[in-house]
């Protein structure tokens, strides 16, 4: 397939994009954070004292 | 260069998109959000008992993310009258910033992660709480009242007052007489605040066809009825104290407040029809804002001193 088939982004639509990759990328880590931090405030340090 | 066929988006009308983070940010309402988290950090602080300081900041992040949510489907749904609104048209839909589809699936997913969360980790009562509040923003009042009656903020200014009940929720898992008597104060506050604004936009909402109380049933009415409904904010606005809920040094703060609340609303009452600045109305919704971030900061400065004080004694 040729280029002239896809789309070339305009800088505007460029700085849009990673704009909102940089976004979405810390909203997933923030998410990560919260889960693995309340999942240790709500069952206590005990939840990592498991047998191997 | 983006992976994306040239043909598919001339022939289906996809583009590709120019919208920032910040712009999705602002589908999110973030003053509206700021005022949601205040209150609902209030019914948190105000509960009898506390919750782990790590699950209460995620039950806010929860609550302000579900406002938000509520704010983007909002925006999704009325776009084609904040298009020609002045107050509302350099929002990211109308703007052409965001397209519609983005911001119905922004708010739905945003919807269902905050109500998920809060349910997962903090309880579900909140959760549940949380899932009526956006329901009945997104759909009693900006699907159905806002178009068809003049009551459309009255009732749905219940989504509002709702959030100090889900930090009381989060906190308790259960709804208690306290945390009603904050949700009425937001309730009774909500249309002398909002018929203010749109007395002086009055052209604005008749342009759109928006049944707003000064549009139906005149300016005189509208400002009698605001003035009643402030009389009821300050009335409720003592009854913590009344109640014996907090102390005497709210009480006083709250009165007066409440007494500042019913003066302006009596100036706006006083105001002649004919008045095209309506500086009253002005100051009215200024003030209005002042009067429900002042009342929810004496609650909880009472709250945070009986805490310290009940603490304190428990040291001696």
């Amino acid at each position: 397939m040729m280029d002239d088939d896809f789309v070339t982004l305009t800088d505007s639509q460029k700085r849009a994009r990673r704009s909102r990759s940089v976004a979405i990328g810390l909203a997933l880590f923030a998410l990560v954070v919260v889960f693995y931090v309340a999942t240790i405030a709500k069952f206590g340090p005990a939840i990592l004292d498991r047998p191997m | 260069m983006a992976l994306v066929n040239k043909s598919a988006l001339d022939n289906a009308g996809m583009r590709m998109s120019e919208a920032t983070a910040g712009d999705f940010l602002e589908l999110l309402k973030p003053r509206v959000m700021s005022l949601v988290v205040f209150t609902a950090f209030v019914g948190m602080v105000a509960a009898p008992v506390t919750l782990n300081p790590i699950l209460a900041i995620i039950s806010i992040l929860a609550i302000a993310i579900g406002a938000g949510a509520s704010g983007a489907l909002n925006m999704w749904y009325d776009a084609d009258i904040d298009a020609v609104m002045s107050r509302t048209r350099g929002r990211p839909i109308p703007s052409g910033r965001v397209q519609p589809g983005e911001a119905l699936v922004f708010g739905l997913v945003l919807s269902a992660l905050s109500v998920m969360t809060l349910g997962v980790l903090v309880n579900w009562l909140a959760a549940s709480l949380l899932a009526f509040t956006i329901f009945f923003y997104a759909v009693i009042y900006s699907m159905w009242l806002k178009r068809s009656t003049p009551q459309n903020i009255v009732i749905g200014g219940a989504a509002g007052a709702f959030p100090p009940v889900i930090g009381w929720a989060a906190v308790t898992g259960s709804v208690s007489i306290e945390s009603v008597v904050l949700f009425l104060i937001i309730f009774l506050w909500t249309p002398p605040h909002f018929w203010a604004l749109a007395l002086f936009k009055s052209g604005d909402y008749g342009r759109v066809g928006i049944p707003m109380m000064p549009n139906v049933a005149g300016s005189l009415s509208t400002r009698r009825q605001m003035f009643v409904y402030a009389v009821l904010t300050a009335a409720c606005g003592v009854a913590p104290w009344l109640l014996g809920y907090t102390t005497m040094g709210y009480g006083m703060i709250a009165g007066g407040l409440g007494l500042g609340f019913v003066y302006y609303a009596w100036k706006v009452l006083q105001m002649p029809d004919s008045d095209q600045v309506m500086k009253p109305a002005k100051s009215l919704f200024a003030y209005s804002l002042l009067y429900l971030f002042g009342i929810f900061a004496a609650y909880l400065a009472d709250a945070v001193a009986h805490r310290a004080f009940v603490m304190s004694g428990a040291f001696i």
